[in-house]
Formats: C-alpha cells, structure tokens, sequence
C-alpha cells in the first residue's frame, strides 16, 4: 500500500512540475501575480510529494518488501540495516529518484527562501526548475520507475552490489547528487535573467549562494568516492581519469570558474554574459555527467545499445535544455553591458585568468572523456585516453593555477600596483621556494612533480595567511580584528589553502610512494620504507553477510610498535563477489596500507604493502576547500539577503543606479 | 562510478594486480617492466593500466611484457610488440599522428583562444569610461559600507 502511495505521489508531483512550470511563466509574461505567485505553493507540494515517494521507496527497502522488483535486484534480508537504507540509491532507479528529489529540495529553498527576488525573476526561476523537474520526472515515469512490483515474489533478494556496502560509497552519490543538482538552480536563474533580460550586481549574489553550495557538495562528493577507491580498490589509487570521474570533475571545474565569475558579477557588474554562459554550460556538464554514468556510452563504446532507451532519454533531456539556453544567450547576451571598468593590473584581471584557466582545463579533460568515442565514429580509430595523457595535459594548468592564485587573490579591485600587491608575499615565495627546495634536495629520484606540489602548496597555503592578515589592517588589535573579519574572508583563505594542501598530496604521493609486493610466512617480518612488518596471523572470520579471511599484521618502526593492522579479503556469498579491504595505518605525513592476497603454494600468503607520503592531505584539503565554502555561504550578506530586508545587498560596494 | 564498479566486480579474480611470482629477480628490469605495463590498457577493464588491474587478461599481457623484457628487447620495442597484437587501444596515452593532432592541441589552441579573448576583454574594460553620472563619491562609498557592515 505505501509503495502504490510512493507511485501515486510520483505521478502527482510530476503533474505539479507540469503546472509549475506552465503558469508561473505565463503569469511572469502578463505580470498576473497570483499566476506568479502560484509557483511557490507548487515548488513546496512538489517537493513534498517527491519526498513522500522518495520515503515510500526508502520504507520498502527498510522492510525488505521482496513485491518490488527494485528490492530484489538491490538488497537482501541479511543486510546491514544501514545498508539497506542506503541501498534505496545504490542503483539506477533510486539514485534517479533521489536527483529528482534534490532538484524540487532546490527550487522548494527558492521558494522559502527568494524572499527579496523580485516577483517575475522569482516566477521564472522557480518554472524553469520546474521545466527541469518534469525532464526527470518523465524519464522516471517512462523509463526507469522504481515501483514496479513482481509477479511471484521471490522469498529473499539478489544483495546489493557489494562494494558498494561501504560507508564511503554509501554517502558518496548523494553528496555528488547535491553538487550536480545545485547546478540546475544556477542555471534556472541564468534562464530567468535571460528571459527577464537583465542581469545586475543583485542577480550575482542570488545565485553566488546555489553556486557555492553546488561546489561545496560537488568536492565533498568527490573526495568521498576518490578516498573509497583508495582504500577499496586494493593498490590505493585515487583518481583514475575514468570517464565516469571526469563526469564529474567537469562540473566542479566549471562550477569553481562560476562561483568566482559571479564575484565579478556582484561586486563589479563585469563579465556578466560570461557568467551567464557559464552557468549554462555548467548544468550542461552534470547533464553529459548523468548520461555518461547511466547510458555507458563512454565506458565501452559498444555498449550504446545496452540501454537505448534511458540513454537516448537522457540525451535529449540534455540536448532540449542546452538548446533552450544557448539560443536564449545567443538572443540576448548583447543586451547584457558590463558596466565595471577595470585596469589590467586588478582583482577583475586576476579572476579573468583564473576562469580562463578552469575553463579551458574542464575543455581538454571535456576532449580527453569523449576522444575515444570521437575517434572511433570518425576516424574509425579505436584508441584509449588514459591517465598518462590527463596528467601529462592537465597538471599544468593546475601548476599555472596555484603560481597566479595567491597574487590575484590580494590584488585589489579596479586598479591595482602589482609592485605594492607582491610585496607582502614575497616572504610565501621565499618559504615556497625553500620547501621546494628541501624536497628536492632530500630526494633521491630527480623527478619534479614532487618540489614543485611541496612549493605550489607551501606557496597557497602561507599566500592565504598572509592575505587573511594583510586584511586585518595596521596597528593593535590585529588578532581581534582577525577573528572578526567577514566569514567570506576566512572561506576565501581556508579553500585556497585547502587548494594548496590537496596539490601538495597528490604530488607528494605520486611522486615518493613505495610499494612491496612479496610472499610471506605467517610470522615472517620484512622492511618497508623503514617500518617493519610482520604477518602474525591469517584466519577466516565470518561476517554478518559475508565471509572474511583477515590477516594480523603489526607495524613498527625502530623496534617501536606503532600497531596492528587488519586487512581482509571479503567474500559475499549471495552475490558471489570478492572485495579486498586494505587495512590503513593513517599518519599526518604519511598512511601504511597493507593488502592481503591469495595463499600461496608454498603455505605463505601474498603481501602487498605501500608507504604513501602525504596521502591524506589530498582528502584534508578537500575539507578544507569545502569548509571554507561553507564559511563563505555563511556569511553575513547571505544570511541578510535571505531575510526582509529588501535588496540590502544591491547596494554595496555597486554604483547606484 | 556504476559502471566502474561493475567491471571491478566481474574481473575482480580474488587476486590483485602484480603477484609476488611475476616479478622479476634484476630490480632494473622489474622497474622497466612495471614503467611499461603502467603505459599498456587492460583490454577488458576501462582506463586501467595492466599494472593496476586484476583480470586474468592483464596478467598475460604483464607475463608477456616481462618475457620480451627478458628475451632482451627494448622498452619501445616491447610496447611495439604489443601494440602489433592488440592494436593503438592498449596505449593510455594516445598516439600523436593523424587525427589525434586533434587531440592533443585541442588544449593549447583552447588555451590561447581563451588568453586572446580574456585580453580583448580586459583591454575594452580599461579604456572604456566609467559611467560616472551618478555614482557615490570613494568616501561616500565607504561610509555606505560602514553602515553596511553593522
């Protein structure tokens, strides 16, 4: 009975979508305000709806309702319980279920909160989610509905897959889900100011927020699923260039370009269309993402036809809505004027560049994801981009990035002395340059990926000190003032640093890990990067739905024990797979990660050890970037523009019209 | 990720990649070989290197890269060996002939595109006139942001 509630709930908030999106705009049109007004009531039934049926799949799998097909293809009585609420999105169906309902939970915030929009942008902003509410809704309804049930229910279910029986895995979609989404609220505002015709310093800082929280959730996402393929995946890689990763990356590049773009926008009135370009092209990327993961396109070219119809589906989704966004800015880009004026040597100009680069890095792994596919339909070349070819073309916008950021990040705006701007860093670039050269001098191997992450990070990290302390002004009270700088100041700071810390992970790992691979006796000790391992045991233990073989290995360094480790090697016996748990010793400079393999012939077992430098500051800095995201979301010209007072924030900081 | 998952999943062979009985005994020869197979695609896994992945597939192509090492051919002669068995699609790094020019100067040619046009800009930007007519003055400005900021 609540599946079938779940199901009519589904179909009821798709024809709330239908209405949402239909009337609001034509009462936008004719300025009919009760027309207008219709929107929030709808945005708010939407959402709830979405979320009852979201909650009535959610109960089935709770319960293990074996009458639903889903169920039984996903989960399984024995399942953790966790599992089983988490399995509601660990499959196409539900993860779907769960996009829509984030894209209702964004435009149901619009509503709540758009208080000080005013009333036509907020028609259309909240219709156009709505246009992208039924889009979904329908590929829902017509090619992937969760709520079919079975004939003959089975007595127990097919498990869910079981990698993705991981806390990181668990978490991992429904933060990238945010991201993506958060996406499409950028670009309803993008549409409805082209619709509108008018974009200005206020309609910078409505959609700065969705943008932000877009990307907060978008590196949150991001860094879970890489940190779960480091530690599941059984040799601790971390990012893979896989098609399916760079959906992803794609749109937390554009996104990052679009969060400072809009900056300009708020504070300057410049670069208007190109934000609003941007944002189109920005939901554009978790479109191709979402078609990408679901349609298997690009996983192996021929598998196009495994799922024509969701694939085909979600093509033309992406195609209509990019269609609809680039013909509206072709229509009417020109009429937005930037008003800014802006010398070369300006904050304005440091932000230019730093979107050049984002956008054309997003370009070429854009180009790399889809060359394969490219290659094969027009130039009947079959051929792979792997990971050599991304790190090879993409790093050095990322080095050219981390080399510009900490100047133009404390370059005033409008008119600036680059002389006057340098010279309070000149002491990040000196300590940059001696950490780098310290790296470089203590290793061994003369490969530079390693000084150079070490200086790019040494360099972000003390140029956003610096940057929070030059704010603080001359004179006493510097520390006081420092704490009361504006919540905008600390994220700006905290994600740059956060920026520097991640690249100074990915190199310092990349660039000094060690691996052992050897056979050993239970008992026998050996030496890795100066720690000593010795295998003390290996033995079968079961799980609650699983069968583990876990071996006992303790670590030491100079006769000193550090701890015991326990990696595993699970077998689920419903679902007939495999996973390997690598088990870590997590240091601040550097992780132990230990792998059990096969027993051997000869009685011993095989062993896989890796000492990675730096390992966890990629995944530290990641907090970092999003805890500075959230500090600036937080900060007090949000909070007041959310509340009654009308249009405080097209004031500041703007000539006055 | 899905995806992903699924293919770990039908060629996660209880194994891992590189076993202790594949290596080889000259250190030198072992790293080459490792340099080369982390170049080389498992054919049936999706963007993984044959030196990270588990199938039993890429476990023959890593035998194999080890016996031509041994049999004394260089490393480009080895990657040519397997290239002329299995084609330009074990190579992660694509080619730079033909059409994947395309390719690879996709990004330079973005690049300074981008540069030129953002130069454009911000030249436009800084001679064009302020629209002064009825701005607040710099002091105005900053008593504004005083009430502002309480």
């Amino acid at each position: 009975m609540i599946t079938e509630l779940g199901h009519f709930a589904l179909i009821l908030a798709f024809l709330v979508a239908c209405f949402q999106t239909v009337v609001p705009l034509v009462g936008a049109h004719y300025r009919w305000p009760g027309w207008m007004a219709s929107a929030e009531p709808a945005a708010t039934l939407q959402f709830l709806l979405t979320a009852g049926s979201f909650m009535a799949l959610t109960w089935a799998f709770v319960i293990s309702d074996f009458s639903l097909q889903l169920v039984v293809a996903n989960s399984h009585s024995d399942k953790p319980m966790l599992y089983k609420i988490t399995g509601t999105w660990g499959n196409h169906e539900g993860s779907m279920l769960l996009w829509v309902l984030i894209v209702t939970l964004f435009g149901a915030f619009a509503a709540w909160f758009g208080g000080n929009l005013p009333p036509t942008l907020k028609a259309r902003v909240l219709a156009v989610q709505g246009s992208i509410g039924v889009a979904f809704f329908a590929f829902i309804i017509f090619t992937s509905n969760p709520f079919l049930r079975m004939d003959v229910p089975p007595f127990d279910g097919q498990d869910l897959n079981p990698l993705l029986q991981d806390p990181g895995l668990a978490f991992h979609p429904p933060f990238l889900y945010l991201g993506y989404v958060g996406l499409s609220m950028t670009f309803s505002f993008a549409v409805a100011a082209l619709i509108e015709g008018r974009v200005d310093a206020a309609w910078g800082r409505w959609v700065r927020p969705y943008t932000l929280a877009a990307w907060v959730f978008l590196t949150l996402g991001i860094a879970l699923g890489s940190w779960w393929a480091y530690y599941e995946l059984g040799w601790g890689g971390f990012w893979f260039w896989d098609p399916v990763e760079n959906a992803s990356f794609m749109p937390w590049l554009i996104a990052a370009a679009l969060l400072h773009s809009a900056i300009v926008v708020e504070k300057r009135e410049a670069l208007k269309s190109w934000t609003i370009l941007l944002a189109i092209i920005a939901f554009g990327f978790s479109m191709i993402g979402a078609f990408i993961t679901r349609s298997g396109v690009l996983t192996s070219v021929h598998a196009f036809a495994t799922d024509p119809d969701r694939g085909m589906f979600l093509l033309m989704i992406t195609a209509f809505f990019m269609l609809v966004g680039l013909t509206l800015f072709a229509a009417r880009a020109q009429s937005m004027q930037a008003k800014g004026v802006f010398s070369l040597a300006s904050r304005e100009t440091g932000l230019v560049a730093n979107n050049v680069i984002l956008a054309v890095s997003a370009f070429v792994v854009f180009v790399g994801t889809i060359w394969p596919l490219v290659a094969e339909i027009f130039f009947d070349r079959k051929l792979s981009v792997g990971a050599p070819f991304f790190n090879f073309a993409f790093a050095p916008f990322m080095v050219a990035l981390g080399l510009i950021l900490p100047v133009g990040a404390m370059l005033p705006w409008k008119r600036a002395s680059l002389k006057r701007t340098i010279k309070p860093l000149r002491t990040a670039f000196v300590l940059a340059i001696a950490v780098g050269g310290l790296a470089w001098a203590m290793q061994t191997g003369r490969s530079l990926l390693g000084p150079v992450g070490l200086f790019l990070g040494a360099w972000l990290v003390s140029g956003a000190v610096i940057d929070l302390w030059s704010r603080t002004g001359r004179g006493d009270n510097r520390l006081s003032r420092l704490l009361r700088l504006p919540r905008a100041d600390w994220g700006k700071s905290v994600a740059h640093a956060g920026l520097g810390v991640t690249m100074a992970g990915v190199a310092g790992m990349m660039a000094w890990e060690t691996e052992d691979i050897r056979v050993a006796q239970i008992g026998e000790s050996f030496e890795v990067s100066g720690f000593t391992l010795t295998l003390d045991d290996v033995q079968q233990v079961p799980g609650p739905n699983y069968r583990s073989t876990m071996a006992e290995v303790s670590l030491e360094r100079n006769g000193r024990e550090i701890g015991t480790l326990y990696p595993e090697k699970r077998v689920y016996p419903v679902a007939a797979m495999p996973t390997t748990e690598a088990a870590l010793d997590i240091g601040f400079l550097r992780d132990v990660y230990v792998v059990i393999g096969d027993p051997q012939a000869n009685g011993g077992w095989a062993v896989r050890t890796y000492y990675k430098p730096l390992a966890n500051w990629i995944w530290g800095g990641a907090i970092l970037m999003s805890i500075g995201g959230t500090l600036s979301l937080t900060d007090r010209r949000y909070r007041v523009a959310a509340g009654n007072r009308r249009r405080t924030g097209a004031v500041e900081g703007v000539p006055a019209e | 990720m899905k995806r992903l998952i699924l293919c770990l999943c039908l060629l996660a062979a209880p194994a891992f990649a590189v076993q202790p009985d594949e290596i080889l005994d000259d250190p030198v020869m072992e790293e080459r070989a490792r340099e080369i197979s982390s170049g080389l695609r498992c054919l049936v896994c999706r963007n993984e290197s044959i030196d990270d992945s588990n199938a039993e597939l890429a476990r023959d192509m890593r035998l194999m890269v080890r016996e031509r090492l041994v049999a004394g051919d260089s490393n480009r002669e080895v990657v040519e060996y397997v290239v002329d068995r299995y084609g330009e699609y074990v190579l992660l790094t694509p080619l730079t002939g033909g059409s994947n020019m395309i390719l690879w100067l996709a990004g330079p040619v973005m690049l300074l595109l981008g540069v030129g046009l953002g130069a454009v800009y911000i030249r436009r930007r800084s001679v064009t006139p302020e629209p002064v007519v009825d701005a607040l003055s710099d002091a105005e400005q900053a008593r504004l942001r005083k009430i502002m900021d309480e």
